[in-house]
């Protein structure tokens, strides 16, 4: 079984813990200075969603998660649910919207995602980074105004709202950050 | 911030010099180092000679201390209130108040009791920081309040059923180290609750974490050892010095044992210090203090990195 030494531990680790998979969303290093040093880690159930705190001793071993990660292209909405296809064996995958989580925020057709299986069954689907998406509604740009600071909320082609700078316009394209949820900057087309 | 980090170490040797303190300078490179369980020397290889980039100035600044005290040697004008301004470096040591190199200031002052040093501490954070004059806990009583138990006398079953009760979730590798389990309940615990209001000066160390400071005479399970606390963040540690060559020479075979059953390797157990001991080191307290954590808290920085011009990760 592949584990990782405590030194490895970094956010986005995926490990294996009292039966379940977890993903690492936080972890510190703690150390009083003459004493043990440890690693303080919040994790997500991978299949729950739920939250725990884990506290490590320096140097114990951590077993990685039983986890397969695939590339996979997002193909449709079927009804409520999202239909996804494996690159390499094209079969298809039909995930819920609490597997998807926020990433139906940032999907666009054929886009390509990164998917977690356990036991052969799709636990979350990772959207790339950095997505472009086109604006749908927003009020309009007050004129002149570009101080920074002032936002407003925007409607996206996916139906999701973002907060941008006042400035954007209708059908001006934005770049976001899906792993905050927060707006990069305008693209042109 | 480099202005502003300019600016606090020009503060520093200000109050230093006010209070008659030399500035001093000691190897940062040595064959000799603090022989600890949890600092990790970084190795230094020169053909079959091993050097270790030291994990603080201790052991040159005692030995200038020392060579004080040795009355054939004496020097009229001879400090005897020494402090340095030193870049240090510790293995495996990274986080948001962690960089392996960093700066520690140190400083020794001859004839000072636990008190002393403590006022001293106290001064200084009083002096460079916006947080008002400090205030004093025992270890005991800060465990007493913050944890609820006894820092002394619990058991380890006690301590874990502490951790458990305040949900602690904490893998099975701590076992039965009593004072691993202490320093996860001072982290998880207690810590957070220093230095809340003004800083705060932890002191009276269990024995068993007495480093190199003296164990009380009148009560041999308490260390002489302190500790500064800001806002929850450790920032100096400081001893009324241990000057028995034999008992450090103790310590450091029983720390090499702990080290090894840990699967770490041995660190030096002799060096120049224990023969400057022998010589003859003077009573005295010394207190090492963070610098970089010390810029953190004067200008409210989260993490380290925001402090230091080029980290670790892009040194």
């Amino acid at each position: 079984m592949a584990t990782y030494s405590t030194s490895e531990l970094k956010k986005g680790l995926k490990i294996q813990l009292d039966g379940d998979p977890y993903l690492l969303v936080e972890c510190n290093f703690v150390k009083p200075g003459k004493g043990q040093a440890m690693y303080k880690c919040r994790l997500k159930n991978l299949i729950k969603g739920t939250t725990i705190d884990r506290t490590w001793k320096s140097g114990e071993s951590v077993e990685a998660a039983d986890v397969t990660e695939i590339e996979s292209q997002f193909l449709y909405r079927q009804g409520e649910n999202f239909v996804f296809m494996d690159t390499q064996s094209y079969e298809q995958y039909e995930l819920t919207p609490d597997q998807v989580g926020d990433a139906w925020k940032y999907l666009q057709d054929a886009m390509i995602c990164n998917m977690v299986l356990y036991n052969n069954n799709p636990i979350t689907v990772t959207t790339p980074n950095h997505v472009v998406l086109k604006i749908e509604y927003c009020e309009p740009a007050a004129r002149g105004n570009t101080a920074t600071g002032l936002t407003k909320p925007v409607k996206v082609e996916t139906g999701a709202e973002i907060l941008c700078p006042a400035f954007v316009e209708m059908g001006e394209l934005i770049r976001v950050d899906t792993r905050t949820g927060e707006y990069i900057e305008r693209v042109k087309e | 911030m480099l202005r502003r980090r300019a600016e606090l170490l020009g503060q520093l040797r200000t109050f230093f010099a006010d209070r008659g303190f030399l500035e001093v300078e000691t190897p940062v490179l040595s064959a000799d180092t603090v022989v600890d369980v949890h600092l990790d020397p970084f190795e230094v290889h020169d053909g079959d000679a091993v050097f270790y980039l030291q994990t603080s100035p201790e052991f040159g600044m005692k030995r200038l201390l020392a060579s004080v005290a040795d009355d054939n040697d004496r020097d009229a004008d001879a400090p005897t209130a020494i402090y340095q301004v030193s870049r240090v470096f510790r293995r495996d040591e990274r986080g948001p108040l962690h960089n392996p190199e960093f700066t520690m200031v140190e400083w020794y002052r001859v004839g000072d009791n636990l008190a002393a040093g403590m006022s001293l501490l106290g001064e200084l954070a009083a002096t460079l920081l916006p947080f008002g004059p400090a205030e004093r806990v025992s270890y005991a009583d800060a465990f007493a309040e913050h944890a609820g138990v006894d820092a002394h006398r619990a058991s380890v079953a006690a301590l874990r059923n502490t951790a458990e009760r305040r949900g602690i979730n904490v893998s099975a590798g701590l076992g039965d180290d009593r004072d691993a389990w202490l320093d996860l309940l001072l982290v998880e615990l207690v810590a957070p609750h220093l230095g809340a209001e003004c800083p705060t000066i932890l002191f009276d160390y269990p024995a068993s974490q007495a480093a190199l400071a003296v164990t009380r005479d009148s009560d041999p399970s308490v260390a002489e050892r302190f500790e500064l606390y800001v806002r929850g963040i450790e920032l100096a540690n400081g001893y009324h010095e241990l000057t028995d060559a034999d008992e450090l020479r103790r310590r450091n075979h029983e720390n090499n044992a702990k080290r090894a059953a840990l699967g770490k390797p041995p660190l030096p157990e002799m060096s120049r210090l224990l023969d400057a001991m022998e010589a003859g080191l003077p009573p005295c307290c010394g207190c090492a203090l963070g610098f970089d954590r010390l810029l953190m808290l004067a200008i409210g920085a989260r993490s380290i990195d925001e402090v230091i011009a080029l980290p670790f990760d892009r040194a």
